[in-house]
């Protein structure tokens, strides 16, 4: 009788659990479904009095206006450079300093270290100004390097890499360190082909990041053709005045590179972006 | 911004025993270590320093002139611009951080029961959160459209949400919810699936069923969890920029500027660098007090459960 009850009961807590999920799903994917909807109709549709919640109409017409008018391409170029060079460049000293500070025995390593951590404490927003002012003497505003060198600073990554390379046992470098190999052959023969799944996480992560960042192109870059993807969305008004299925192709054009690349690694995603909040390495 | 992950200060790691001698590795440690220095210096300690020195000067943006001593800091204690900005970010992030993690938690939930669905639901629930700040707010502009805005087609009316300064805060804070929910539901996600399976069927042959499961196992292993997403949401919030200067353009009358975009302001429009230092200097004792405040919690939570 009562695990009659109990059965009742449990089925129940399945039907509220699915309602639920159903409900918060769908609400969760309705603004890029709308934003989808909307790009696919044609600009008078979007201010027409009649409401519908599918195109009355179907056109490809706002994405082909999307790429042809404004810099949208070049937004996404800049971005593609920017987010790449971003990764590249701090994977590379990231990896090094981790390796010296989780390997190698030099005076000073543990203060070093500490230094270091100590970015963690200061958020990089309250460094715009003095950055704004080093960028601008040396003549890098709306250029590559400009907007790249300040993202490369991650006390994240390199804390990351040194806690995983901390946990890989002392005999692999023993033994490579006995066949005569120096340091920095150590690392890139025996070390990195080990972190394979930690490196891809974190490069993916920064990517992912770098790709986003909003702040800082803000700040460094003031031309049109420098800006990357997400700064440049906020032109589009501009660009197209209140064309709304056009503003509506631009966020989708924007969101794809990075919704696909989270298809693709979806599971390298979550693992790293665990990994950079600190609860799993 | 919740794109980048703020972190509390990691314990240091215990020394490794049994150096080898330290002379035959320095110098590869510094070929290995001096591009992260050089970086580290330039772009972060520099600038440390300069906006501390900058916030006791007269400075505009591009020139460093007299020292003034503490007169931005007293300039600051009695400027209501500043002070009505630190209202707005802490409001913001009162209707952002309980919301968030409290639907993190129940994201985290229901992907962990769904087995069949677990990828697609956790897609569905994490994927705004790796998309470009300017397509959140494009998408959120849209549907807030006064007359065309599906929203208003929804609750039947013409308001203009982000021009009405009751609603412009809350709506950019709804967009944010939508927007960053998928980090608190990752962080979630790990800690359910720390928990070992065998205690609820433990406690299931003990007849419990629903909430009391949730009550007596699922929360208790949880709450750390949670205080560490409402304390990283609860710091990421107060570094809001993006949305509201997008969106509301701090409008409508600054009822959505927040601290950030005040500092931002003074530096970029008004080139007064030393008073935007010192504004800077206010944010981060404000982040940092909060930081100590998430550190000694977490102790206090790890000795009571001790």
């Amino acid at each position: 009788m009562s695990s009659k009850i109990n059965a009742r009961r449990h089925i129940g807590w399945s039907v509220v659990g699915t309602v639920a999920a159903v409900a918060l799903a769908l609400l969760w994917a309705f603004p890029l479904l709308w934003a989808l909807s909307t790009s696919l109709r044609p600009e008078l549709e979007t201010v027409s009095n009649e409401f519908h919640w599918l195109p009355q109409t179907w056109t490809l017409d706002a994405y082909a206006k999307t790429l042809g008018a404004g810099n949208v391409l070049r937004w996404l170029l800049n971005s593609f450079v920017v987010a790449l060079g971003v990764t590249v460049v701090t994977m590379a000293i990231s990896l090094g300093a981790a390796y010296a500070f989780s390997q190698l025995r030099f005076r000073g390593r543990n203060l070093l270290f500490g230094v270091a951590m100590l970015a963690f404490l200061l958020p990089f927003e309250a460094l715009l100004v003095p950055l704004f002012r080093t960028m601008n003497q040396l003549g890098l505003i709306n250029t590559y390097a400009g907007i790249v060198l300040p993202q490369v600073v991650s006390p994240v990554v390199i804390y990351v890499f040194k806690g995983f390379f901390d946990e890989i046992p002392a005999d692999f470098r023993e033994a490579a360190v006995m066949d005569g190999a120096g340091p920095l052959r150590v690392l890139w023969s025996v070390y990195l082909p080990i972190s394979g799944n930690i490196v891809w996480a974190m490069a993916i992560v920064t990517f992912i990041a770098a790709w986003n960042n909003f702040l800082w192109p803000f700040i460094i870059v003031t031309s049109n053709e420098m800006m990357t993807i997400p700064l440049g969305l906020t032109q589009t008004y501009d660009a197209f005045g209140v064309r709304y299925a056009q503003l509506m192709a631009a966020a989708l054009l924007g969101a794809f590179p990075v919704a696909l690349a989270y298809a693709l690694f979806q599971r390298k995603v979550t693992q790293g972006f665990l990994a950079a909040s600190g609860l799993k390495g | 911004m919740p794109n980048d992950l703020t972190m509390n200060p990691p314990a240091p790691a215990p020394a490794r025993t049994a150096a080898p001698s330290s002379t035959r590795e320095g110098l590869p440690a510094l070929m290995l270590l001096a591009p992260f220095l050089i970086a580290f210096v330039l772009f972060f300690a520099v600038p440390a320093f300069e906006t501390l020195y900058l916030s006791l000067t007269d400075s505009s943006l591009t020139r460093t002139n007299a020292f003034v001593g503490l007169d931005n800091y007293h300039l600051l204690l009695n400027d209501p611009s500043f002070w009505d900005s630190v209202a707005n970010t802490f409001m913001f992030a009162l209707m952002t951080v309980i919301p968030l993690t409290a639907l993190g938690l129940i994201m985290a939930m229901l992907v962990n029961h769904f087995v069949r669905a677990q990828a697609w639901l956790q897609g569905v629930f994490f994927l705004p959160f790796v998309l470009p700040i300017s397509v959140m707010t494009l998408i959120a502009d849209w549907m807030l459209q006064p007359s065309s805005g599906v929203v208003n087609h929804l609750v039947g009316g013409q308001r203009p949400w982000l021009a009405d300064p009751t609603w412009a805060l809350p709506a950019v804070a709804i967009g944010t919810v939508w927007w960053t929910v998928g980090f608190n539901l990752l962080l979630f996600l790990a800690g359910l699936r720390n928990i070992p399976q065998d205690l609820y069927e433990a406690a299931a042959l003990d007849g419990a069923r629903g909430f009391t499961l949730f009550r007596a196992i699922t929360w208790p292993a949880l709450r750390p969890v949670a205080t560490t997403a409402f304390i990283l949401q609860l710091i990421a919030s107060l570094k809001v920029f993006g949305q509201t200067y997008i969106l509301t353009s701090g409008g409508p009358f600054n009822t959505t500027r927040v601290t950030l975009h005040y500092m931002y302001e003074t530096a970029f429009t008004q080139s007064d660098a030393g008073y935007a230092a010192a504004i800077a200097m206010a944010f981060v004792a404000i982040v940092l007090l909060l930081s100590l405040l998430q550190a000694l919690v977490v102790k206090w939570m790890a000795r009571r459960d001790a």
